[in-house]
C-alpha cells in the first residue's frame, strides 16, 4: 500500500463526520450547505466553530468546576445531627478508614480527571491557534486520551445520587444531594461537549500550511 | 479499493479490499480508520436480544436493598429515579434517566432496527437516522460507570448500613458486557455501505 502525505481538504474533498464517505467539497455560497451524498449527513471541512465552541465549554467548565470543589456534594442527618461532605472531604474519608484504593478512584475520577481535561482541552486550543507544528502526534493521542476517560468523572454524581435514593432510613439517617452534585455534573457534560467540537484535524493543519 | 480520509487528521488513505476481522489504522496518527467484523450482521442481533432480555429483568426486579439492624429498604432502578424527581434533583433524575435507563434501550432498539432489515435484505425507512444517532450517542452510554458507583456506594455507607444487590444488579452487569459485545460486533462500514441508496 502506497501512500503520499495529501489531506482530503487539499484535493477538495471532504469526508463526512457521520458515514466517512470521501465525497467532493462543492463551492458554497453563503447560507448554503452541502450534504453527504450517501447518508444525508451535513459537510463541513471541519467541525464548525470549532475554537469558538470548545473555548465557550471549556470556560464555563472552568468556572463551575470552582463551585463543584467547594460546596456540600453529600447533606448526611443522622440521629439529629447533620453532616455536610465535599468531593475532598469524601477522599479524605477514606484514606482514614484505611481504603485508600477507593480514595484514589474518587480522587482521579472527581478531582484529577476534570482538571486534566480542562488542561488538556486549554493546551490543545492554544497549540491550534497558535498554529504549533511540533508534536502532532502527541498532541492528537492526548485528545483521544481527554475523549475516552472524561465519562469516567460522572461516578461520583452515581455515587450520590444511589445514596440519597436509598438511604431513606427515617429517623436513624436521611442523605440528601447537596448544591455540588449539579455543578460537578454540568462540569462532566460540558468537558465532554467540548471535547466533541473540538476538531483534533485542526491539530494537522498548521503542519500542512508549513509544507506550502 | 476505495479512499477514505482519516477522521482525526484528514490524511487521504487508499484502502484495500480488507479481508474479515482486519483493522486498519492511519499511518500518520495512528486513528482507527476501518475495523471489518466477521459474521457482523447475525452477531450484533444475537447479542441485541440477549441484552434485552437482560435489559428487562434490570428495570423489573429488585436492584439494591438497604439494610440497617432490622430495617431493610428494596429500590428499583426505575423507583430509585423516581426518588429523585420526588425529591426535585431533576437534573440529576433526568441525567441518570438518560445515561443509565433510555439511552442503552435506544441503543439496542436501534440496532436491531437496522440490523434486522438488513438480515432480513428489506429496506426500512429512517435507518440511515437511526443508525447516525446510534453512533452519536455512544459516549453518553455510562451504564458501566453506574456499576463503579454502586461499588463506591456500598463501601461508603460502611458501618452505617449494608448495601444488598438485588438480582437486577447482576442483569444490570451482565448487561454491560452484552451491550458491549453487540457494540463491538457492528460493523459500520458495511452497514453504510448497505444503507446507501436509501429513502
Ligand atoms: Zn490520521
Amino acid at each position: 500500500m502506497k501512500q503520499t502525505l495529501v489531506m482530503a481538504r487539499q484535493l477538495g474533498l471532504v469526508s463526512c463526520h457521520d458515514c466517512h464517505l470521501l465525497s467532493h467539497m462543492p463551492e458554497l455560497s453563503a447560507n448554503h450547505a452541502a450534504y453527504c451524498p450517501r447518508c444525508g449527513g451535513e459537510l463541513h471541512q471541519r467541525k464548525p466553530n470549532s475554537i469558538m465552541r470548545t473555548w465557550a465549554l471549556v470556560i464555563a467548565a472552568m468556572i463551575f468546576y470552582i463551585p463543584a470543589n467547594l460546596l456540600p456534594m453529600t447533606i448526611t442527618s443522622s440521629l439529629g445531627s447533620t453532616q455536610t461532605d465535599t468531593i475532598m472531604s469524601g477522599v479524605i474519608y477514606f484514606i482514614h478508614e484505611g481504603s485508600w484504593q477507593i480514595a484514589l478512584v474518587i480522587f482521579t475520577a472527581s478531582i484529577l480527571v476534570p482538571f486534566m481535561k480542562i488542561i488538556i482541552l486549554i493546551y490543545l486550543l492554544l497549540c491550534v491557534q497558535f498554529k504549533s507544528i511540533r508534536h502532532p502526534k502527541e498532541l492528537t493521542r492526548l485528545y483521544r486520551l481527554t475523549e475516552a476517560v472524561g465519562r469516567w468523572s460522572m461516578v461520583d454524581i452515581y455515587v450520590v445520587t444511589i445514596l440519597v435514593a436509598l438511604v431513606k432510613l427515617g429517623l436513624i439517617a436521611n442523605i440528601d444531594a447537596g448544591p455540588a452534585a449539579i455543578y460537578f455534573a454540568s462540569v462532566v457534560v460540558m468537558t465532554m461537549i467540548a471535547a466533541e467540537c473540538f476538531d483534533p484535524r485542526l491539530i494537522w493543519d498548521a503542519l500542512e500550511k508549513q509544507h506550502e | 479499493m476505495h479512499q477514505i480520509a482519516c477522521h482525526e487528521c484528514d490524511l487521504i488513505h487508499t484502502i484495500p479490499p480488507m479481508p474479515e476481522s482486519a483493522t486498519a489504522r492511519c499511518v500518520r496518527c495512528g486513528a482507527l480508520l476501518l475495523q471489518s467484523k466477521a459474521d457482523s450482521i447475525n452477531r450484533t442481533i444475537a447479542w441485541t436480544i440477549s441484552g434485552l432480555i437482560l435489559y428487562a429483568v434490570a428495570i423489573t426486579f429488585p436492584f439494591l436493598a438497604i439494610k440497617s439492624g432490622s430495617i431493610v429498604q428494596q429500590t428499583g432502578l426505575l423507583s430509585g429515579i423516581q426518588q429523585l424527581f420526588s425529591q426535585d434533583i431533576i437534573p440529576l433524575a433526568v441525567l441518570i434517566l438518560l445515561t443509565c435507563v433510555l439511552i442503552p434501550l435506544m441503543q439496542m432498539f436501534g440496532l436491531l432496527y437496522v440490523f434486522v432489515p438488513l438480515k432480513l435484505n428489506i429496506r426500512v425507512k429512517f435507518a440511515i437516522n437511526v443508525f447516525r444517532l446510534f453512533q452519536h450517542v455512544k459516549p453518553w452510554s455510562m451504564m458501566e460507570i453506574y456499576m463503579l458507583g454502586i461499588l463506591i456506594a456500598m463501601a461508603k455507607l460502611g458501618k452505617m448500613a449494608t448495601i444488598v444487590p438485588g438480582l437486577a444488579v447482576i442483569a444490570f452487569g451482565l448487561l454491560i458486557f452484552v451491550l458491549n459485545f453487540a457494540i463491538t460486533a457492528v460493523d459500520s462500514h458495511m452497514v453504510w455501505e448497505r444503507l446507501e441508496g436509501e429513502p
